[in-house]
């Protein structure tokens, strides 16, 4: 593997199995999907809302269409693929508890990431400044962000728990270090992870 | 050399007309059968040895083989020389790109205006009640005859759209890649409706004779301007008509009459003129018709997906264009919808822009880019295969 891959993509690449039907949801230029081809041989599928990068994707000779997460996620049929990814945007989306669902439907499996707003760096800049955390996390101000539903990895959790969605896998993101897996219910991976990584699948009735 | 022959892409043209004789005629969705057939055709570029590199593009309603080639009436270049020639998205130098009249067309293929073998006189309305499946079967006629078992690819915009939408469901396995530019799979009661207008402009004109105007020497020129008025309007975006022409005079001050006062209103009947010196009255009607027709969903037990059932191995562009009132880019995420449920690999963009419907002919470098890249990495994945 080359140090170039970033340290989320690495991961997804390990838990995709060769040969799976995988829809990238928010795929930007295509970069994982064109890893996830190159390397694990997947039938790969992007939806994306730029059409710039969706012309980008069509040059690499991705499949790719464009759309919003929020709203054309119904131009996929039910259990259409694989896993479904959506990669650090789920608080940019304005219906994520339907957004969820929604990859669930879609595929067997999703592989959702989302930064932890519970990291301890969070938590101290919002006591010691008593303003809206900047972090290299997330770095934008109150009034720029995108992320207009952020949540702690326990929040996340008790919404998977509420959709009836199982947890799979958990894999800790911080910058600058390695991937490691974690209990995904860990109280202090709340505290130490900046963001976090999941593989959901629904739960078995 | 002429200057016709000396533009780039002209070099390799190539083409002329197929004739297929009566018992090998075209049957059509009416029921009927057309025969003898002629299938007028244009090609650029080579076929190479193992006939990968075929590319049909599909004209639109007043389009034909003509792509890209000097206009032999109007003596303009082709309606698609922004997009094949060399260095550009369709290169001859790579591909082998075939364009044909479509049946019912005026352009050499067998239309209302040629004879009718068993009167010996222009069929006019005698000439049967053609469809866009009838068009593509003639297609798929011509593509056999020059010996291409598989195509690279099926493209075209509008009207044409629907053609590469009909090839994926009755061709597929002749088809590795098809790109739908601007089309639906359906005609809207819009759609429908302005067509209607132009036809009614036509058939109100005294010099149509009941469609038999060839004999008596005579073109319903009058009609035919005023229903490619009324067409050209709906090509055209609103923001587009306000950008171009506003309410700028023709003159200093008005007419206080009813000539051409408005910019407008000039370029409209200059549209219309020029419109019926290269097209026949008689194949407008019937190739209106043929889109009105148009309902592939319908064909399938009313699911489009249904349509695509055998085309899953097809690799599909889909493109719209903002601002195309037209066939809204509604009308393609329908057609994406019907894709991804029947399982095609499907890409799909909507292309900003306000030039409205005629966008896929003008200069729009977010087309230029999707074709370009779409092309290039399928034609290096058929060479993988």
């Amino acid at each position: 593997m080359t140090p170039a891959i970033r340290e989320d993509f690495g991961e997804i690449l390990r838990l995709v199995t060769p040969g799976a039907r995988v829809l990238d949801v928010g795929c930007e230029d295509g970069a994982l999907l064109e890893l996830l081809t190159r390397q694990k041989g997947v039938d790969a599928q992007g939806l994306e809302i730029s059409p710039e990068n969706v012309a980008a994707c069509l040059a690499k000779g991705l499949a790719v269409v464009q759309g919003d997460g929020d709203r054309d996620l119904d131009y996929f049929p039910s259990r259409s693929f694989d896993y479904a990814v959506l990669s650090k945007t789920l608080q940019q989306m304005r219906e994520p508890r339907r957004v969820l669902s929604e990859l669930l439907r879609i595929a067997e499996q999703a592989i959702v990431s989302v930064p932890n707003f519970g990291h301890w760096r969070m938590r101290l800049s919002l006591m010691t400044r008593g303003r809206m955390p900047e972090t290299r996390a997330l770095p934008d101000p109150w009034w720029a962000t995108p992320n207009i539903h952020l949540c702690t990895l326990k929040d996340f959790t008790d919404l998977c728990r509420d959709l009836g969605l199982q947890i799979d896998a958990g894999v800790a993101l911080s910058s600058g270090k390695p991937a490691r897996r974690m209990d995904p219910g860990g109280v202090l991976e709340n505290w130490r992870a900046e963001s976090a990584l999941f593989l959901l699948s629904r739960a078995p009735a | 050399m002429t200057r016709a022959a000396a533009a780039i892409g002209e070099r390799e043209s190539n083409g002329g007309a197929l004739r297929f004789p009566a018992g090998k005629g075209l049957r059509l969705d009416s029921g009927a059968t057309l025969e003898p057939l002629e299938i007028a055709y244009k090609t650029y570029g080579r076929l190479d040895a193992a006939k990968s590199n075929a590319i049909l593009v599909c004209h639109a309603l007043t389009g034909d083989q003509h792509a890209a080639s000097i206009h032999p009436v109007t003596g303009k270049p082709g309606w698609w020389d922004r997009v094949i020639g060399p260095g550009r998205p369709l290169d001859p130098e790579r591909y082998f790109i075939i364009c044909s009249n479509v049946v019912g067309g005026c352009m050499g293929s067998t239309g209302p205006a040629s004879i009718d073998a068993t009167t010996g006189r222009p069929y006019g309305l005698a000439f049967p009640v053609i469809t866009i499946g009838d068009m593509v079967r003639a297609q798929a006629m011509l593509v056999e005859a020059l010996g291409i078992e598989t195509l690279l690819a099926v493209v075209g915009g509008s009207m044409g759209g629907m053609q590469v939408l009909q090839w994926a469901a009755d061709y597929p396995e002749k088809l590795f890649s098809a790109v739908c530019i601007a089309a639906a799979a359906k005609h809207s009661a819009q759609n429908i409706a302005f067509h209607e207008v132009g036809r009614q402009a036509i058939m109100a004109d005294p010099d149509w004779r009941g469609g038999d105007y060839e004999t008596a020497g005579v073109r319903p020129e009058k009609g035919l301007a005023v229903a490619r008025m009324a067409a050209h309007i709906t090509y055209l975006s609103e923001a587009a008509l306000q950008r171009k022409f506003g309410r700028q005079l023709q003159r200093d001050g008005l007419s206080w009459g009813f000539d051409a006062d408005f910019q407008v209103e000039s370029y409209l009947r200059h549209q219309g003129a020029a419109f019926v010196d290269r097209f026949d009255a008689n194949s407008y009607l019937y190739i209106t018709r043929a889109l009105d027709y148009f309902d592939l969903g319908a064909q399938h037990g009313g699911v489009l997906a249904n349509a695509f059932s055998r085309a899953r191995h097809v690799r599909f562009c889909v493109l719209s264009f903002s601002s195309d009132w037209l066939y809204p880019t509604s009308e393609s995420r329908d057609i994406v919808r019907a894709l991804n449920a029947a399982g095609a690999r499907t890409s799909f963009v909507e292309i900003e822009t306000d030039k409205g419907h005629d966008a896929f002919f003008l200069d729009e470098p977010q087309l230029d880019a999707a074709l370009r890249g779409f092309f290039a990495s399928t034609a290096q994945a058929r060479a993988l295969t």
